[in-house]
């Protein structure tokens, strides 16, 4: 880092949105501690799948909120950063510590995502949507043909890594409790999930975010102002990338497997109703979005059962209603849940500023 | 720099707050069986009820067939139920989607262990589903019984994996059955392999090998995601292969006879026994064409095996009890082959549940199913579980289809795993089923 | 040599399925400038309507035409009930509506129909047939497939070209307002090429289905495959939708039977991400940049 920068950290350090987000994160930690400490290992289980899907929503809404780009590989992108950690932990007597395997997910996401990101830089609208929904569905297959290395359709197992003995006892220390396998994913899970999210925000504030906004609104006007759209378009994807390759490792060790199965272009999809759902480019809108992939399936299969359907229909009604609600929060709500709050809130604070676009709405 | 101080106290007051409240142990609840085996009652197991697990694919490519299974295995025990329970327990068993998906077995049976805290699993379905969870299973002590499917993990190697016990007859002395007999039969014959993709495929082959190497002129392999089998077949006809050897899920019988009839391609056929069932085949198959699929069967002619007698023999009494229970508890739709299979893991379970003894627990159980010999079963091959082995039924006989009929064409041949020869043993086949349909095992010393 | 001759007939059999399904993407670009990424459950629903008049006993051409009908008016529906509210707005709307509409039209058929598969008739015969000691690989439904794309192609150019209303369609979809100012009822135009695009989808999606196992996924991977072929012919031309259907049909065999069958959709998306950077309009796109 160059002493330039390095005195840009130090101004950094001293402005309020940085101060702003650790703090938040830090009060974050406080909630996750109380929370995983007082449930059951089966809802610890589902707040760590909550964990890894929080992670790669924020990603992508921060990549089709603030930067424009609609991707619907980030599936793809997960599966990468999934095999990546199941091909260090899998048959492994000694496996490489933790924070080591979710780098190396990251890493190697990132350069997949390079990849991408420049080949996607210059497509827009409906192009980037096809050609990344054209990588979500031909991933599992990728997967497959390469059998011999990452385990084919049965995919790589991957063992309940152990938390270490220092973790073990801080927490202890803390809570009094003991931490479980199951716990302890919870944990580094949410942990990841916010860095990863001080760390978006940070960006979203900061110069860097305003150049993507910019290249979002008007690519012209962009150009013209001496940023260089290309660049900015990889550096958001590579970003977006980075946070579902950590997803996708975390996503590893939660299920125990990485198989070419769990990465269908169902979740892709879900990852974009989540995106939508919270309101495009919101951090806060991408956790609700999280919350309801992981535990709305559930409740709204108990109320299929409940109302006379079979077992197999009901297990239908949680993609129905990803689906209804992507398509009545475009036509009703583009600001998405949390957008559409947010401005109501707003416009009662302040009642004459009135959005111009309801697509700008979207877009913070 | 007020601001500072005032943001710090408050944040300080916090955490602070915040780990005092969670020191005090805020609500924690005992966490279910793994790690500490001093709980009173044993998991999944109270004073009337016992609850079992099973994953199964109810949707998906490999649905068709294997989607019925469970619902035979519940009519009997309905019908265990109505008649008073195991030791006063009836048997609440409860069925989990997977998709065929290991990805979805792995959420689900995380749901079926830690969510409804059942007492074991029973008959999950699935070689590359069941391998995503069975670690899990044995790490945490769950018993993991009569898994469905054929590959040698479930039981060869019971000090990696001491709670997990197969059922059916592996797919390796499957395989070296059927390669014996195609040995002794047809020793002229270009032999040709459709296998799936995963250990079902390794496994099979692996046996196969050992008697009809020289004959094998083509291996083509498929992956269960993937309905696209034209190239396999192609291949297969290309290599002049004149039998053909299918180790594949039901689906792909299917496709794999569609395909050949469109490439013109008419060897000889010899499925395994797990997707050979006429009955489905040819519903799967009825709609493909006003007339080029007719009535006459598409496996007609086609040989396979068999282990347990199938709805075909009407006059075994095995198959008359299957039909007096289905009618009684049995849902929608008739009884098929599917549904005996179900009925007869379930069967296997009420003999182990019922050796574990009044009190079972998850580690008497097993023991209990490490000494199931030679009570009266189903199965014409008797079991050969040991505390060396966790593979189930020794062996099976080959039929070949005649209309929806099975045609034994051996005598019961048993063997095991690796250079162990080929016997013949009927001893298994000629016992039937108690009375009451019920077994009548006394629990295990 | 019989290997490369089944390949390529197979290859075309498909290809010529995939341009049906690239030409009803085409017209609705061309009429309303948006990907209908809906296309493939709309056909796939479409094919159960003729599924289960097919079970109820009644012949496989009444199924047939149900099919086509019923897309005929879901296009319509879905155009006017659901697109109109979005036209004319950012794209990513549309893109994220189409998007739902992919979910919500796969779990309702997954709800009503079920998910398992089912085995779905072929007339004119599945056996390949013989010629001087090789294989042709063409069933009799094979022609048909061809047949029937290609009579489809022709009725639409007949439609276009020389009838008062495919005029009026050609002129809304190339300027709404003058159009309207010279007395065309652009709005209906814009319902009738949906509906117009999804019978064809509809077709495409029971030429899939004959002879092959369905299910409610069965049309999901040629909605990409589709859309590359659309993108290779260039979005603009239905002739280019044809032409690159083709084309691709015919790689993407050739890659399924030389290489595997898994890397066939990674086959599809290396295509598309050299047509984009290479010719980004489209192998035969009239569409050309205005220079000033």
């Amino acid at each position: 880092m160059s002493r330039v920068a390095f005195g840009s950290l130090i101004g950094h350090l001293r402005r309020t949105p940085l101060r702003r987000n650790l703090i938040g994160g830090l009060i974050g930690l406080v909630v996750v501690i109380l929370v995983l400490e007082s449930v059951s290992p089966f809802r610890q289980g589902q707040f760590a799948t909550m964990a890894y899907l929080g992670i790669a929503v924020g990603g992508l809404t921060v990549l089709t909120g603030l930067n424009g780009q609609l991707s619907l590989g980030h599936g793809a992108l997960m599966a990468v950063g999934a095999y990546t950690a199941a091909l260090m932990l899998h048959d492994v007597d000694k496996p490489l510590p933790l924070p080591v395997v979710m780098l190396l997910s990251v890493l190697v996401t990132v350069v997949v995502g390079a990849v991408v990101g420049v080949a996607a830089a210059r497509l827009h609208g409906p192009y980037i949507a096809g050609a990344t929904l054209a990588l979500a569905v031909a991933m599992p297959g990728i997967a497959s043909f390469f059998g011999d290395n990452l385990g084919g359709e049965q995919g790589l197992s991957v063992s309940t890594p152990e938390a270490p003995g220092w973790f073990a006892d801080a927490v202890y220390f803390l809570t009094a409790h003991d931490v479980t396998g199951t716990k302890y994913l919870a944990y580094v899970g949410w942990i990841g999930l916010i860095i990863s999210f001080v760390l978006l925000a940070n960006l979203s504030a900061s110069r860097v975010g305003r150049t993507w906004r910019a290249v979002r609104d008007d690519e012209a006007a962009a150009e013209l102002a001496g940023i260089n759209v290309g660049r900015a378009r990889v550096k958001a994807f590579v970003v977006s990338a980075a946070c579902a390759g950590l997803a996708g490792g975390v996503m590893a060790m939660v299920v125990r497997i990485a198989a070419p199965s769990g990465f269908p272009l169902t979740l892709s999809l879900s990852l974009l109703t989540a995106v939508v759902l919270g309101g495009l480019g919101s951090l806060f809108g991408a956790l609700i979005g999280a919350a309801l992939l992981t535990f709305l399936p559930q409740a709204v299969t108990g109320l299929g059962q409940s109302l006379g359907l079979g077992d197999l229909q009901s297990a239908q009604l949680a993609p129905l209603v990803y689906g209804l609600t992507l398509v009545l929060v475009i036509l009703l709500a583009p600001a998405g849940l949390v957008g559409t709050i947010r401005n109501a809130w707003r416009r009662r604070q302040s009642p004459d500023t009135a959005p111009i676009h309801p697509q700008q709405e979207a877009m913070q | 720099m007020k601001r500072w101080t005032k943001q710090m106290t408050r944040i300080a007051g916090l955490i602070t707050v915040g780990a005092l409240v969670a020191a005090c142990g805020a609500g924690g609840r005992p966490s279910s069986g793994s790690s500490s085996d001093t709980a009173a009652a044993e998991v999944g197991i109270t004073k009337d009820t016992v609850t079992v697990g099973a994953t199964f694919p109810l949707t998906g490519v490999a649905a068709p067939g294997y989607s019925e299974i469970p619902t035979g295995a519940q009519a009997y025990f309905d019908y265990v139920n109505a008649n008073g329970g195991v030791n006063g327990r009836k048997i609440k068993y409860i069925v989990r989607d997977d998709g065929y998906n290991p990805t979805t077995t792995s959420e689900v049976t995380n749901e079926l262990v830690l969510k409804d805290q059942v007492f074991a699993m029973l008959g999950a379905l699935g070689t590359p589903t069941h391998s995503a969870v069975v670690d899990f299973l044995n790490s945490e002590k769950v018993p993991d019984l009569f898994v469905s499917s054929g590959s040698i993990q479930w039981g060869n190697d019971p000090k990696a994996k001491p709670y997990t016990f197969g059922w059916q007859p592996d797919y390796e002395i499957e395989g070296k059955i059927i390669g014996q007999w195609v040995a002794k039969n047809m020793p002229d014959a270009k032999v040709g392999l459709f296998l799936q993709d995963d250990d079902l495929g390794v496994d099979s082959e692996k046996g196969v090998r050992r008697y009809i190497d020289k004959q094998i002129v083509k291996v083509a392999k498929y992956t269960s995601g993937n309905t696209d089998v034209a190239p396999q077949i192609a291949a297969l006809k290309a290599s002049g292969a004149d039998l053909v050897l299918g180790f594949n899920v039901p689906a792909y019988t299917a496709l794999s006879q569609l395909v050949a009839m469109k490439l013109n391609y008419k060897p000889k056929w010899f499925y395994a026994n797990i997707g050979s069932d006429p009955e489905l085949i040819g519903s799967l198959l009825s709609k493909f064409s006003e007339g080029a699929v007719g009535k006459v069967n598409p496996l007609d002619g086609v040989l396979t095996t068999e282990y347990i007698p199938g709805v075909d023999a009407t006059d075994n009494a095995w198959v008359q009890l299957w039909q007096k229970v289905w009618d009684k508890h049995g849902k929608d739709g008739h009884l098929t082959n599917y549904r005996i299979y179900g009925m007869s893991e379930a069967y296997a379970f009420v003999q182990a549940l019922q050796a574990a003894g009044k009190n079972p627990t998850r580690k008497g159980i097993v023991d209990a199913v490490e000494k199931m010999g030679n009570d009266a079963g189903p199965p014409l091959a008797p079991f050969r579980y040991s505390a060396d082995s966790h593979l189930g039924i020794s062996g099976m006989r080959v039929v070949q289809l005649k209309g929806l009929v099975a045609d034994p064409l051996t005598p019961v041949l048993v063997t095991d795993l690796g250079a162990a020869p080929i016997k013949e043993d009927d001893s298994a086949a000629k016992d039937g089923p108690p009375a009451s349909g019920i077994p009548e095992v006394k629990p295990a010393g | 040599m019989q290997q490369l001759l089944t390949t390529f007939l197979t290859g075309l059999t498909l290809g010529m399925v995939y341009a049906a399904f690239a030409l009803a993407l085409v017209l609705i670009w061309r009429s309303t400038r948006i990907v209908n990424f809906a296309q493939a459950p709309m056909a796939m629903i479409t094919t159960y309507v003729a599924l289960v008049i097919v079970d109820a006993g009644m012949s496989y051409w009444i199924g047939f035409a149900a099919a086509l009908l019923s897309g005929l008016v879901l296009g319509a529906v879905i155009e006017r009930v659901v697109i109109r509210p979005v036209e004319g707005k950012p794209e990513i709307n549309a893109i994220i509506l189409t998007l739902g509409l992919f979910v919500v039209i796969h779990a309702v058929a997954a709800i009503i129909f079920g998910s398992g598969f089912r085995s779905f008739p072929a007339p004119f015969g599945l056996r390949g047939f013989e010629a001087g000691g090789v294989t042709i690989a063409l069933t009799g439904f094979a022609v048909f497939t061809i047949c029937s794309v290609a009579v489809v192609m022709l009725l639409l150019v007949a439609l276009f070209q020389h009838t008062d209303i495919g005029l009026k369609m050609r002129a809304s979809a190339f300027n709404q307002e003058v159009s309207r100012m010279l007395g065309v009822k652009v709005t209906r135009m814009l319902t009738l090429g949906w509906a117009l695009a999804a019978v064809v989808g509809s077709l495409s999606g029971l030429l899939i289905a004959g002879g092959s196992l369905v299910s409610p996924s069965y049309m999901d991977s040629v909605v990409v495959y589709g859309f590359v072929a659309a993108v290779l012919g260039g979005l603009d031309s239905p002739g280019g939708a044809v032409v690159g259907g083709l084309l691709l049909g015919v790689s993407l065999s050739f890659v399924s039977g030389y290489v595997g069958s898994d890397l066939v959709a990674l086959a599809s998306l290396a295509i598309l991400i050299v047509v984009l950077l290479v010719r980004p309009a489209g192998l035969f796109s009239h569409a050309t940049a205005r220079r000033v």
